[in-house]
């Protein structure tokens, strides 16, 4: 008969040794915290979103009124806040300044540009580019975009489609949005994971196992107190983490009780799946490599950092049978996309796996030696 | 809280172990080979031997931490394995190197075994029953050797056990140390709780124990009371005379007694009965040769236990085996 009392007790020990660890504090609340400040500034900070290219116009041509069409086709490239454009000087050999200043993208303007332009000669601009960047698509697209406008003046012609933005109901999810629920996976995956891999271990080692086997107190309530204190420490996380986000990013989530299952069955999950490894090497310092193995490609691949659909469909597959993909997509399913049918998928999904590697952890595991 | 002196007779008759040709092999190691013995009310039991003789994976056969491989095994008339966990409601036990969570003091340990044992606890009256007051709020992490083991037995305390097992209390620990823990160990004997001591050490087998069992290759060599030991696995009493070989030959041949001489001025007698020292002195006294200082002496616990575990004794009263006696293969 499991005893609360026994379970409370031990929860209080644990917790009070664990605020007493600095390191253990730093890695359970802080550091997340740090990762969501590290990651929001790299990816929603004053980013003026321009893409930068190198722009050679080598037209001489003199032929009023159209003189200065090269000079205008530049403007307009450079007037959608989009391109960044950079003049280099027609004198210039355009290759070698491009590699000189680390850059893959640039256009010239052939001779005769704008007396081609008034005599309706065809004309091709250079662009360069390397096609696997995401810059090159955007400079060709913004390209293309002036291009037709002004092939449509030349021939006097004038825009019949425009375009009205709009919204569904929610604002386009930022990054920020997108790594909150992520890093908050991250911090209910790494605490009770690596905590638990090295406190099976190193009880084992030190027969402290051993030493509470010769107590009342069973092995479900041992394990259960350790998930009560990480379901505790996951929620602190998860509000720090919430606070930072919403106030230093601008960050839209919501907070709902459809919260809740995760913060109870994540911990649940990786404190029991932190004990199996613990107590299935055969030393501290194996167990730890152990848990670094299972931990990190598990930490990269369940869109933890990134979400999985820019992954190829080899680790797209992969991340389907992480048990932390279930909590992230979970998580962004609530907090993110209000999408409640697909998060109750991700809960019992998590539920079922962290029901059986609790079992599993709880059965296995031996107090005492034959 | 701990419970003041509870009469012997709170065993109702029965013994707090009993232990009957109990076995436990590692692979091929015997590390117990068919022991028996029983531990009675009140008695401070003690284990002696040399490391790896079998002392600790039999008080942890006892403790019901370990699975036995055959015997039979009553502690406080429970099976330890099948009944573990009633067991353990009614032992105290501190393990060999005790250990701890590290972020923990004593105080907040003792509370926390309370807990666990469901019954009301006084840190305070245990710490002071331990000699551990002034290190009550310490880490553990932060004691020292002997305060650490000194938590261990406030532990083993908490539930108020009669039946106590002390494994290897005080090894690695200072001399002053190790004299602490003896003091408690008595304050516990004096209370009338029954416990079981293992140790290498054979001053504190003589210290503490009422009696000893010699374990040696997984078995027990000799079992009783250290004079019952001595008296029966040592030589008998001899008379020591300080004199020359001569002397030593002129005892031998004018009597019938057994007459040994060390090579070093030290002529040793035989005293089957008390009277053959008169005998032996007579003789001497007729030689008319030098003599000096005589004195009768009979063989020490020490003496028996290098004879039985052919081991030695070193500096700091540590039994060390012989290299081929730690453990013994099975056949």
């Amino acid at each position: 008969m499991a005893s609360v009392k026994r379970t409370f007790s031990d929860l209080r020990l644990f917790g009070r040794g664990y605020l007493r660890n600095v390191a253990g504090l730093f890695f359970g609340l802080i550091f997340p915290v740090i990762l969501i400040l590290i990651f929001g500034a790299i990816f929603s900070g004053n980013n003026t979103g321009e893409v930068t290219v190198y722009l050679q116009n080598q037209d001489r041509s003199v032929s009023p009124p159209f003189a200065d069409i090269s000079w205008n086709f530049t403007e307009a490239l450079n007037s959608t806040a989009i391109l960044n454009v950079q003049s280099v000087d027609a004198s210039e050999n355009f290759t070698k300044y491009l590699s000189d200043h680390s850059s893959s993208d640039g256009i010239i303007i052939p001779a005769n540009f704008s007396l081609n332009y008034a005599l309706q000669q065809p004309i091709n601009l250079t662009v360069y580019g390397n096609p696997t960047q995401s810059t090159n698509g955007i400079i060709l697209g913004v390209l293309n975009g002036v291009i037709d406008f002004f092939n449509l003046q030349r021939y006097g012609g004038a825009h019949i489609i425009g375009i009205d933005t709009a919204t569904i109901g929610y604002e386009s999810p930022k990054y920020v949005d997108f790594l909150i629920p992520g890093l908050i996976g991250f911090s209910i995956l790494v605490s009770p994971m690596f905590s638990m891999v090295n406190i099976s271990a190193e009880y084992k080692k030190n027969k402290l196992f051993k030493q509470l086997s010769l107590t009342p107190i069973t092995k479900f309530e041992w394990l259960a107190s350790k998930i009560l204190f990480y379901v505790v420490l996951a929620v602190f996380s998860f509000f720090l983490m919430a606070a930072v986000g919403i106030f230093a990013f601008d960050a839209h989530i919501t907070l709902t009780v459809w919260l809740i299952p995760f913060f109870i069955l994540g911990p649940m999950l990786f404190c029991s799946l932190g004990m199996l490894v613990g107590i299935a090497a055969k030393s501290v310092e194996s167990a730890s490599v152990l848990g670094n193995i299972i931990t990190f490609p598990m930490m990269f691949l369940s869109g933890t950092f990134f979400p999985i659909s820019i992954m190829p469909d080899y680790l797209r597959s992969v991340a389907h049978v992480l048990p932390l993909f279930y909590i992230v997509d979970g998580l962004n399913n609530v907090m993110v996309y209000a999408n409640y049918s697909a998060a109750l998928i991700d809960i019992t999904v998590i539920a079922v796996v962290a029901i059986v590697i609790f079992v599993a952890a709880a059965k296995l595991f031996k107090w005492r030696e034959d | 809280m701990c419970k003041l002196h509870k009469p012997k007779g709170a065993w109702n008759g029965m013994n707090p172990i009993e232990v009957s040709s109990l076995k436990k092999r590692y692979g091929e190691i015997k590390a117990v080979d068919g022991i028996s013995f029983t531990v009675k009310p009140g008695e401070v039991f003690g284990l002696l031997g040399p490391n790896g003789a079998g002392k600790t994976t039999a008080i942890e056969i006892l403790e019901g931490v370990r699975k036995r491989d055959g015997g039979d095994v009553k502690v406080v008339g429970l099976d330890p394995w099948g009944n573990g966990y009633e067991l353990h409601k009614k032992i105290g036990v501190m393990a060999q190197d005790f250990t701890f969570f590290e972020n923990a003091n004593p105080r907040e340990a003792i509370k926390y075994y309370g807990d666990l044992f469901d019954v009301k606890v006084d840190p305070d009256e245990i710490l002071k029953e331990v000699i551990l007051e002034d290190s009550a709020k310490n880490l553990f992490k932060n004691l020292s050797g002997g305060q650490k083991q000194k938590m261990g037995l406030a532990l083993s305390l908490v539930n108020s056990p009669e039946l106590l097992f002390l494994d290897e209390p005080t090894t690695g620990l200072d001399p002053s140390a190790r004299r602490a823990i003896w003091d408690v160990i008595r304050g516990l004997k004096a209370k009338g709780k029954t416990i079981v001591l293992t140790t290498h050490y054979l001053e504190e087998a003589e210290q503490l124990s009422d009696r000893v069992a010699i374990m040696n290759y997984g078995q027990i060599v000799a079992i009783g009371s250290a004079d019952e030991i001595i008296q029966k696995h040592g030589s008998a009493e001899r008379l020591e005379i300080h004199g020359t070989e001569e002397l030593a030959n002129y005892i031998k041949k004018n009597t019938e007694l057994k007459v040994d001489y060390d090579g070093k001025g030290l002529i040793s007698v035989s005293l089957d009965r008390k009277t053959d020292a008169l005998t032996a002195l007579v003789a001497a006294e007729q030689s008319r040769l030098e003599w000096g200082e005589i004195h009768t002496r009979r063989d020490s616990l020490e003496d028996v236990f290098v004879h039985l575990v052919s081991g030695t004794i070193d500096e700091h009263g540590e039994i060390k085996a012989k290299e081929n006696t730690s453990y013994h293969r099975g056949r």
